[in-house]
């Protein structure tokens, strides 16, 4: 524990400014990836488990792109659409087939997927680490805040965040769209004898929710190192979002998402050892306080 | 319903202990007794796993928490304060019930899929300490040096022979105990949770704290497991305490069978045989297992010996008077 190294931090403007950038963009990572599982949950009642296996795919596959076209804009766009279909796959293939049955075996399916994908990446990509680098049109001085570093890809990550999080919630509350897919989260046996095709609205939802994984791979790849077995911890840190956050609720992932971001960017400063650990008491006051999360509905 | 004879059961422990103890007579290589041993700490930890999902209905996906804190509780003890062995047991007990105590406090109040990420999360809450804290568990090095194995009551488990007796035995007598666990009103009073936690409510059974108590044992016997395998490899691992020593648990279970007491017993041997095949014929060891309990998932349910159990009873059923050969049909 390091408290003073803490106090130095909250004293000097520049350190305050650097640290809660750093913060900001993890949690907006966390975020896209949260509001898919949480997306996905609030629809289709499954947790997927192997949410965080597309964040890997996304990062791998904007990483190939990139090195193949040199268009981080087309590596972007590729890494979303490329882990939405293949989420549409998954779920039309094999997760659709164990819906309504024990959660030991939708556990079971995506924990099969945890394994495949992680070792088909050592195949394809290597067992080493691999860093993409900055792409070139990032490749500027950064903005200096009151003394503190501001990249100017972290603007660029935060703006598309900030974009696809209003789309989506727009989308969602707004639109026609938006209704059928609240209506079949409520009551899909209803939703389907109204004459809407719930399988559809299934593997439409699944197929969001992969893309936004795969989009914040993508966004991911010139500020993350890519290894196989990366997606597994922001697996843990986007439930333990949606847990503060609330399940279903793109706000509370949003929220959650910051705040976690904020914690483990301070907290690495002072208490370097218990940064993880920071975020579970954080999750554990907010279960104890209001168990349903800060915007849930019910539990 | 069948009454739980305490003498009866003893002799049957007592006669399976004693196999176990010939068995090395029989095959008398290093390898199998190697199998037992590595087989004891697994089926101890697959079988507490089972007494939440099996019995109590609460799928916990962290269970990997009490294997890592049990081996490293054990390990830190003999190595770090140079406790006797008994001495040691005690402490890794005491430890898992306390951190269980908590964990449990905070999960089952959730519900199902919530339950099981939260008692993920809090694994690797324990990994990352793990891996954090090198001065003291020697972070993802694991522990170095060995871990000290004084004798105690003329037991010395530095003695190959003597370590697979102690395994044997903790194995059966853990099993022994928890077979009466789950046969005794705890047990029933935890299947009723499982089925209808609200009646149970109304019949003025607190189901909060049945369940933090089934927590507390299933952590205990899982920490035992994680000594078992601690004292096997004479050190600790981080790998003891990572995610995926839950999935595979979880898998061991479902492949032996949840609704049959000694299935996860027969799962944790299966997949550990098919741990060994598969890693002697390839390196993508995670990608084949992935494939079969993918296959396994999709295709047979109920588990192995969930299975044969069914089938079995379908035919005593069908036929009591009649003496056929049952003719229960493989579909693995």
């Amino acid at each position: 524990m390091d408290l003073q190294a803490l106090l130095a931090c909250l004293s000097s403007a520049s350190c305050v400014v650097t640290q809660t950038t750093g913060g900001l963009i993890s949690g907006m990572l966390l975020f896209l990836v949260a509001a898919g599982l949480s997306l996905i949950f609030g629809t289709l009642k499954v947790v997927n488990f192997m949410h965080g296996s597309l964040y890997m795919l996304g990062a791998y596959f904007a990483f190939t792109i990139y090195n193949l076209t040199g268009s981080y804009t087309l590596a972007v766009l590729g890494a979303a659409l490329g882990v939405g279909l293949f989420g549409l796959l998954f779920e039309r293939l094999f997760m659709s087939r164990v819906y309504g049955t024990d959660v030991l075996m939708q556990l079971l399916v995506c924990y099969s997927f945890i394994l495949i994908l992680d070792d088909a990446v050592k195949i394809i990509w290597g067992a080493e680490f691999r860093s993409m680098g900055m792409p070139a049109a990032f490749q500027r001085p950064p903005i200096i805040v009151a003394g503190g570093v501001l990249p100017v890809f972290y603007l660029f990550l935060i703006g598309v965040t900030i974009i696809v999080a209003l789309a989506l919630g727009l989308v969602i509350t707004k639109t026609r769209i938006g209704k059928i897919v609240r209506a079949a989260a409520v009551n899909p046996t209803m939703t389907s004898a109204l004459g809407i095709n719930t399988t559809l609205v299934y593997g439409g939802v699944f197929a969001l929710g992969s893309l936004l994984a795969g989009l914040a791979g993508g966004l991911a790849v010139p500020v993350r190192s890519l290894v196989a077995g990366m997606g597994f911890s922001i697996l843990i840190e986007s439930f333990i979002v949606t847990v503060i956050g609330g399940m279903g609720s793109v706000a509370g992932a949003l929220v959650g998402a910051l705040l976690i971001g904020l914690v483990r960017s301070f907290g690495s400063i002072g208490f370097p050892l218990f940064t993880d650990g920071l975020m579970f008491l954080f999750m554990t006051i907010i279960l104890i306080v209001k168990p349903s999360g800060l915007f849930g509905k019910e539990l | 319903m069948r009454k739980a004879s305490i003498g009866r059961d003893a002799l049957i422990a007592t006669a399976l202990l004693v196999i176990l103890a010939l068995l090395p007579l029989v095959f008398p290589s290093k390898s199998f007794s190697d199998f037992v041993m590595r087989a004891s700490a697994y089926a101890i930890f697959a079988t507490s796993l089972n007494l939440l999902v099996g019995y109590a209905g609460m799928v916990s996906f962290g269970h990997g928490l009490f294997f890592g804190l049990g081996a490293y509780s054990f390990a830190l003890s003999m190595q770090k304060l140079g406790t006797s062995i008994p001495a040691a047991l005690a402490l890794t007990i005491v430890i898992n019930a306390l951190v269980a105590a908590v964990v449990g406090a905070i999960c089952v109040r959730l519900k199902e899929i919530y339950f099981s990420f939260l008692t993920l999360a809090f694994q690797m809450l324990l990994y990352s300490l793990i891996i954090a804290w090198t001065a003291v568990t020697g972070g993802d090095q694991g522990l170095t040096g060995g871990i000290p194995r004084p004798p105690f009551l003329g037991i010395r488990l530095d003695d190959p022979h003597h370590l697979y007796l102690f395994c044997c035995t903790t194995l059966v007598v853990s099993l022994f105990l928890m077979w009466h666990l789950v046969q005794s009103p705890f047990g029933y009073t935890l299947r009723m949770i499982r089925d209808n936690p609200r009646r149970a409510g109304f019949l003025g059974i607190q189901v909060w704290r049945i369940r933090v108590l089934a927590f507390i044992v299933a952590g205990v016997f899982g920490g035992i497991g994680g000594m078992l395998i601690s004292l096997f490899v004479s050190s600790a691992y981080p790998d003891f305490a990572y995610w995926t020593v839950s999935g595979e648990a979880v898998f061991m279970i479902m492949l032996g069978g949840i609704s049959v007491f000694f299935g996860p017993l027969v799962g944790a041997a299966l997949l550990l045989i098919l741990n060994d095949f598969v890693t002697k014929v390839t390196e993508h060891y995670s990608l084949v297992l992935g494939i079969i309990i993918l296959v396994f998932a999709l295709g047979l349910r109920k588990g192995l010996l969930g299975f044969v159990v069914q089938a079995w009873k379908k035919y005593t059923a069908a036929a009591p008077p009649a003496e056929k050969n049952p003719q229960p049909s493989s579909r693995s």
